[in-house]
């Protein structure tokens, strides 16, 4: 099999992107759209999870890539570029929350002392997943509104952690925090998440397969 | 080493990332075991972790990328005074005279309105409902025999959005469609070309 055109290394992918942009700053506007389509969809999420709202965070994710197509120029090439990019639509979000005054409700967990222990309130016993469940527009409704319920400092960290997997080091550095911090409050973050939604969850109410096999739940 | 439930509960996310060192792994991994509690938290830890991290939770709209697209352009003018952008303007500039040249010399404006493309079709709708399939540059309509996908993994979104995306029709299955595009594309050149 011929790998040559086909295969694309991480590393190939880097050596693309600084390719990229180089030739973006030498004047080659249009080939940005190539450097960001991969993460597009990435830059959506963050500023969604962050929103929620699809329209905000649709308009904050576009705000997001223009903005660092305007600071290509400040982008150190000893981070990756995609939590760069994610950083800028982190900030976006952020900014455009504060802004709008978003949070009507206390949000979970932002007053707590972040150095006592975090003790879980609910022990239903959520075992296991259905597979097919993230399919269902009620179970996605749940998760979103779980999320959407913890403090900033908490789900910032949960979304760039859980949701685009960066790892401990770059969570830290992208949010400008230490390490401990990063997993003290994903902890917290996680369990604060578990007792949100176990109860909920928990018992099959969600399981197709019990309708299929003809346990209906009434 | 014996540890307890306040202890499992503040290493159940170092444990889910496989970062706690061996002898505290086994004390965590029996005190799972003899603790419901325990293992019930970290049943739901870890599926909370699964679920947030599956990318169908955070999906982008439909037409996302076209609208991104519209409005990079919209607010990315070309820049001026760059190398690039003189080349740019002067292959522009020569592609334009020379296209007018061979227009004038070599095709008779009248022509295309006599082309037989302009005969047929209606031109794709703009809301028409069609599909593309990833890792494919073609949309199709439901049902279409050349739709093929990959795991199965079909988008729906409007024919708009397919072009803005930058999809082209399938032949197959809006062939009817595309006689009067094709004639509209010639018309429109043609047009200009004529008129310079």
């Amino acid at each position: 099999m011929d790998g040559a055109i086909s295969v694309k290394s991480p590393a190939n992918e880097e050596t693309h992107e600084q390719e990229l942009i180089r030739r973006i700053q030498g004047g080659e506007r249009d080939v940005f759209y190539e450097l960001v389509r991969p993460y597009e969809s990435r830059v959506y999420a963050a500023a969604f999870a962050m929103l929620r709202n699809p329209a905000d965070a649709e308009d904050a994710a576009q705000e997001a890539i223009l903005k660092a197509f305007a600071n290509l120029r400040q982008f150190r090439s000893e981070s990756r570029f995609s939590t760069w990019l994610i950083q800028i639509a982190i900030n976006e979000a952020r900014m455009r929350r504060r802004r709008d005054h978003a949070e009507i409700m206390q949000p979970l967990g932002e007053h707590q002392d972040e150095e006592g222990t975090y003790t879980p309130r609910e022990f239903a016993d959520w075992r296991e997943i259905p597979s097919e469940s993230l399919e269902r527009a009620e179970v996605r409704e749940l998760l979103l509104e779980a999320l959407a319920s913890l403090g900033d400092k908490y789900r910032e960290i949960f979304v760039l952690r859980d949701v685009h997997h960066l790892s401990i080091e770059e969570v830290a550095e992208t949010l400008g925090i230490s390490r401990a911090s990063v997993k003290t409050r994903l902890l917290r973050a996680r369990l604060m998440l578990r007792d949100l939604l176990a109860p909920k969850m928990a018992g099959g109410w969600f399981s197709r397969e019990s309708f299929q096999k003809g346990n209906k739940p009434w | 080493m014996v540890v307890t439930c306040e202890q499992v509960w503040q290493e159940i996310s170092n444990y889910l990332e496989n970062d706690v060192d061996p002898t505290l792994r086994a004390a965590l991994d029996k005190h799972f075991h003899q603790c419901p509690r325990c293992a019930s938290v970290l049943a739901g830890t870890r599926n909370i972790v699964q679920l947030y991290g599956d990318e169908r939770l955070f999906q982008v709209p439909l037409g996302f990328s076209g609208r991104l697209q519209k409005r990079l352009a919209q607010e990315m003018p070309l820049q001026r005074g760059t190398v690039y952008g003189w080349v740019v303007a002067v292959a522009a500039l020569g592609l334009l005279v020379g296209g007018i040249s061979i227009a004038r010399s070599a095709v008779p404006a009248q022509s295309v309105v006599q082309s037989p493309l302009a005969k047929s079709g209606k031109g794709i709708p703009a809301g028409l409902t069609v599909l593309v399939a990833e890792h494919s540059k073609v949309f199709h309509i439901a049902g279409c025999d050349y739709l093929r996908a990959k795991d199965g993994k079909v988008r729906s979104m409007t024919a708009e959005e397919a072009e803005h995306e930058g999809y082209v029709p399938c032949i197959r299955c809006l062939g009817k469609y595309l006689s009067k595009v094709a004639a509209d594309f010639v018309k429109k050149h043609i047009k200009f070309a004529a008129l310079a």
